[in-house]
């Protein structure tokens, strides 16, 4: 059972969460002007690296807010939270 | 290869079973091979034996990191079936049926699959119009389907809770009478023994660890053993395919995600046939040994832990009890979980790939122990011939670009709702 330190709301429970993929995908700005082969990469592939990923949770049973998270998929470790959306995103 | 028969278990018998050969050889690497597998799994295995026995390509080596079948072949549920709407999936899961029917005469090693039926449940009127429309769709070519009523579900599944005060009620069922289960270690290892008479040499705990290339075409791999040299490399490693993909390279359209299983101490035969109640995300069937043997869902996030998380276990089981109260006091033994890859239309990929010489076979999702036979048999064909046949032609990895996905629920690209 995974446990999310959520930064509203503290430590809670894998249950009350909904995975949202992978946050290292972000939309193309001009969607029009890509060929097949870029929008499909965009729509279907995946890192998935086994170890340090960044992911969305959305915190449904608790402050409803979408979290980014930084997980390692081999030990289940939670490296680090923070709310979506805000300018840290992909600055590493 | 001596062959297994009822005079050689009586003369070994007599030598008090202390004479029987080893099944397979354990040779050296050599350096250099005219193809070269990718993991040991029933994947691998088989598509070495078809090389060998389809293709004539004898001069074949199988690499696996550990030991043979302790992948996700020695950790399913071991469902095997047909009952697909898509007619890719249809197309090629029958055939694999078929093929697993002839399959313990075509090895000589008995595989022991049991074509006890498979019972689908539904609970929903919606579901209900989706599983008769699927179930017509097999009965239009050709494929055994039938429809239950609740009445007969009470005959042929006594144990089941057919309550209506259930908070989903059965309102019926389909039934494939052709499928069943098999035994997951008979057949990796009845693949890599006649795989292995044939002259394949399977190597044990020898890790690939990268892909010599030039001029854009495969030339050797490199190994925890030393590099080996060879023109076609075929890559079957369930759960780990995106980290092996990206040696060569190359990004799949895959997440890996868990899914679990469990089975309770042994009981007296009461459940002759496969129950799979999607509503309730739950299967059920009881094991030769006696074991009731439940799976559920994937846990729904990226990992490769092969850890489940306890909060599927309870709700699987909530739902396990709840159709069949009677195992409500069973202890549950044991417990584990695979890296299941995933693919974002829910179907899998057997296909060339940019890299020259280099095929890759993977993102079986939940569903791939039944795949075994036609998988190595399709991926052994597109190996040799360096083209698909026509059986995973619609499988290929340009599917994801040119649009033509083949999903077979409609989830969207969610690999973890399919
Ligand atoms: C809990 C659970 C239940 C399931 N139930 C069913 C079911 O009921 N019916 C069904 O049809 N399917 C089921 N599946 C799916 C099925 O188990 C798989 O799709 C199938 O076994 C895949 O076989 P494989 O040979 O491709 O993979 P594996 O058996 O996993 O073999 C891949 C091998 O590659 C090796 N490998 C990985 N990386 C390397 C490397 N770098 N070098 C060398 N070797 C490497 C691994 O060690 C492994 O042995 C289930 C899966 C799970 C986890
Ligand atoms: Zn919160």
């Amino acid at each position: 059972m995974l446990t999310i330190p959520c930064p509203h709301c503290g430590d809670r429970a894998e249950t009350e969460f909904v995975y949202g993929g992978d946050a290292g995908v972000s939309r193309p700005a001009d969607p029009a002007a890509l060929g097949d082969a870029e929008w499909s990469a965009y729509l279907y592939l995946r890192d998935n690296p086994r170890g340090r990923h960044s992911e969305y949770w959305y915190h449904r049973s608790g402050c409803r807010r979408w979290l980014q998270v930084e997980r390692d998929t081999l030990t289940h470790r939670v490296l680090a939270t923070s709310f979506a959306g805000y300018p840290k995103r992909g600055s590493e | 290869m001596r062959g297994y028969s009822l005079a050689a278990i009586l003369r070994h018998g007599l030598r008090r079973n202390l004479t029987w050969p080893e099944a397979i050889r354990h040779p050296e690497p050599k350096s250099r091979y005219d193809a070269v597998i990718v993991g040991g799994g029933g994947h691998g295995l088989a598509t070495a034996y078809y090389l060998a026995s389809m293709h004539g390509i004898t001069d074949v080596a199988v690499l696996e990191r550990g030991w043979i079948g302790g992948g996700n072949t020695g950790r399913n549920t071991t469902i095997v079936r047909s009952n697909y709407g898509q007619p890719a999936n249809s197309a090629f899961y029958e055939h694999s049926l078929k093929l697993w029917e002839g399959l313990s005469d075509e090895l000589n090693f008995n595989v022991m699959l049991s074509q006890r039926g498979l019972i689908n449940t539904f609970h929903t009127a919606a579901d209900r119009e989706a599983w008769i429309r699927r179930y017509n769709f097999m009965r239009l070519r050709g494929i055994d389907a039938e429809l239950l009523s609740r009445e007969d579900l009470a005959e042929r599944v006594p144990a089941m809770n057919l309550s209506t005060d259930l908070r989903l009620p059965v309102l019926g069922a389909v039934l494939q009478p052709r499928a069943g289960v098999a035994h997951h270690d008979a057949v990796a290892w009845g693949y890599a023994r006649a795989a292995d008479a044939k002259g394949v040499d399977i190597i044990q705990n020898c890790e690939v660890t990268g892909f010599a290339r030039e001029a854009g075409r495969v030339v050797a791999v490199e190994t925890s053993r030393g590099r080996i040299d060879t023109g076609k490399v075929g890559i079957c490693v369930a759960g780990s395919s995106s980290e092996v993909a990206r040696m060569a390279g190359i990004r799949l359209p895959i997440e890996t995600h868990l899914l679990q299983a469990l089975v309770s101490e042994p009981v007296k035969p009461f459940l002759d046939v496969v129950v799979s109640a999607g509503d309730y995300g739950m299967y059920i069937s009881q094991t030769d040994k006696g074991e009731v043997l439940i799976g559920g869902p994937l846990d729904g996030y990226n990992s490769y832990s092969q850890r489940g998380s306890p909060a599927t276990i309870e709700r699987v089981l909530a739902s396990a009890v709840e159709l069949f109260p009677a195992i409500s006091r069973l202890r549950m033994m044991r417990h584990w979980a695979g890296a299941n890859d995933m693919t974002m239309d829910g179907s899998p990929i057997i296909s060339r790939t940019p890299v020259e010489g280099l095929y890759f076979n993977g993102g079986w999702c939940y569903g791939g122990f039944k795949a075994t036979p036609a998988s190595g048999w399709t991926f052994a064909y597109t190996m040799a011939e360096d083209r698909p046949h026509p059986l995973n032609e619609p499988f290929t990895l340009e599917r994801f670009e040119s649009g033509h996905l083949i999903s077979e629920r409609g989830a969207g690209r969610l690999p973890g709702l399919h």
